[in-house]
């Protein structure tokens, strides 16, 4: 293999390149990234860049740069696997004979008509410049959606004193984390300020130009200057759409070992995928599953690095500890830390539970079975968890 | 092999303990990492070297 090419320039792309030059490839290495930065870390944007605490610089994913070609600012439009080509957006076309599919994912747009100004989502460095620049001091802020974005912007802004107000139309904040969380995270969001409109839906984002107001399901109309649409995102999987790559719900379908399936379900030898815009199998999913996690797009990004240089039959399993999904969210004092597939518990127990402090730890079931467990300041509970949960990933 | 972790960056995120318990290990209430070991022997340079890897924020740097 000379000639590999990574399609994403976010942390699976940026890991893999690293990870298959450490492995001693010292072929061709070509990095596709539809934006404008060098590779860059997240999480901070919606707190500390948001905040600005840190500065654009301070975002960027450490590390030395991997020795590679950049083509920045195009996206891929189609995969020719007959040719073994990337099509670019500019009508550009890379060939490869291994190639990484990292092209993650985009926040879900507004399904709805919204005001020309004012409104905004949160996946990249662009983003939080904007949204940042259009809050004033006396902006009155309406976020949509209670995810980890919404709750972790809610925090950074009320920080700062700003008036926040956050409509989900589930019951609770961060769902996939169950009632009882759902419940304290309410509690400590309310104590900073936070206002909530949950079980409510957005009947309209009004404004004539610049939005003014969100009108809510119940006739509601909650004033906004700015507001934040923080409905969750879309993999960035629509390059491939006639590929014969196997894709499900939009997202492609890899085995244990980050190598991409055909629609036939047989391995595609010299095709990997990483982060968030790949699925694969997970002890307690049913099928492949996407996870979009930090440490899933680098476990499966240093995985699929490993791998795409061996034969299909000599490539291994991701090691067990590194198969537990694990995320980090910090809001105000609080850092929530989870291990385990959570999406898989059908009960959720409170373990212990200090409100002052305040900390909670609470495990998540499946029946008898121990599925995850998500920690509120308890720093070394939660790797008890990741130990105990794991176990070899299914093949 | 030295040890050091930048206090400045780590989050306790956890990942050097899970993989590296006998160099690294955080309390309930800490704020940074506490390093155990600070100059191991080489039998742990495989899993402290994979520690520094996996820590989200490259906190953790290895001197010789």
């Amino acid at each position: 293999m000379r000639d590999v090419v990574v399609v994403g320039g976010g942390l699976a792309g940026y890991r893999f390149a690293q990870s298959l030059r450490e492995t001693g490839y010292d072929g061709d290495l070509t990095i596709v990234c539809d934006e404008e930065h060098r590779p860059y870390d997240r999480p901070p944007l919606s707190k500390q860049l948001l905040a600005g605490t840190y500065s654009e610089d301070q975002c960027a994913l450490p590390g030395d740069a991997p020795d590679a070609t950049w083509i920045f600012g195009r996206r891929a439009v189609r995969l020719d696997r007959d040719r073994n080509l990337v099509v670019l957006d500019d009508g550009r076309e890379v060939s490869y004979d291994g190639l990484l599919i990292a092209s993650g994912r985009r926040a879900r747009a507004w399904q709805g008509e919204l005001p020309a100004s004012g409104v905004h989502t949160l996946r990249d460095l662009a983003d939080t410049a904007a949204f940042r620049a259009s809050i004033g001091p006396d902006a009155k802020v309406v976020i949509i959606g209670a995810g980890f974005i919404g709750c972790e912007v809610a925090a950074t802004l009320r920080k700062e004193g700003l008036d926040v107000t956050v409509v989900d139309v589930a019951p609770y904040p961060m769902p996939v984390m169950g009632a009882e969380i759902g419940a304290r995270a309410v509690r400590i969001h309310e104590a900073h300020g936070v206002r909530f409109r949950l079980g409510r839906s957005v009947a309209a984002v009004a404004g004539d130009g610049r939005v003014t107001g969100v009108l809510l399901d119940d006739g509601e109309c909650l004033e906004a200057t700015v507001v934040l649409i923080a409905v969750g995102s879309v993999p960035n999987s629509e390059w491939l759409e006639g590929s014969g790559i196997a894709i499900e719900r939009g997202v492609v379908t890899c085995d244990a070992t980050c190598s991409v399936l055909g629609e036939d379900g047989t391995v595609l030898a010299g095709i990997m995928a990483a982060g968030d815009v790949a699925a694969w199998p997970h002890h307690h999913g049913e099928g492949a599953v996407c996870i979009e996690h930090w440490s899933n797009a680098r476990d499966m990004a240093d995985l699929a690095a490993r791998n795409l240089l061996l034969g299909v039959a000599e490539r291994s399993p991701m090691a067990s500890l590194a198969s537990v999904p694990t995320f980090w969210s910090d809001q105000y004092d609080v850092k929530i830390k989870s291990a385990g597939f959570l999406r898989a518990a059908d009960r959720w127990t409170i373990v212990s539970e200090d409100p002052e402090r305040p900390s909670l730890l609470v495990e998540g079931h499946r029946g008898d079975e121990l599925v995850g467990a998500v920690a509120f300041n308890m720093n070394r509970s939660i790797i008890s968890y990741h130990r105990t949960l794991s176990v070899p990933v299914v093949d | 092999m030295k040890i050091t972790v930048d206090t400045t960056l780590c989050e306790v995120h956890g990942d050097c303990v899970v993989v590296a318990p006998d160099i690294f290990d955080i309390g309930e209430d800490d704020d940074v990492v506490q390093i155990l070991n600070a100059e191991p022997g080489e039998d742990q340079r495989a899993v402290v070297t994979q520690a520094a890897k996996m820590c989200p924020v490259a906190a953790i740097t290895i001197e010789g």
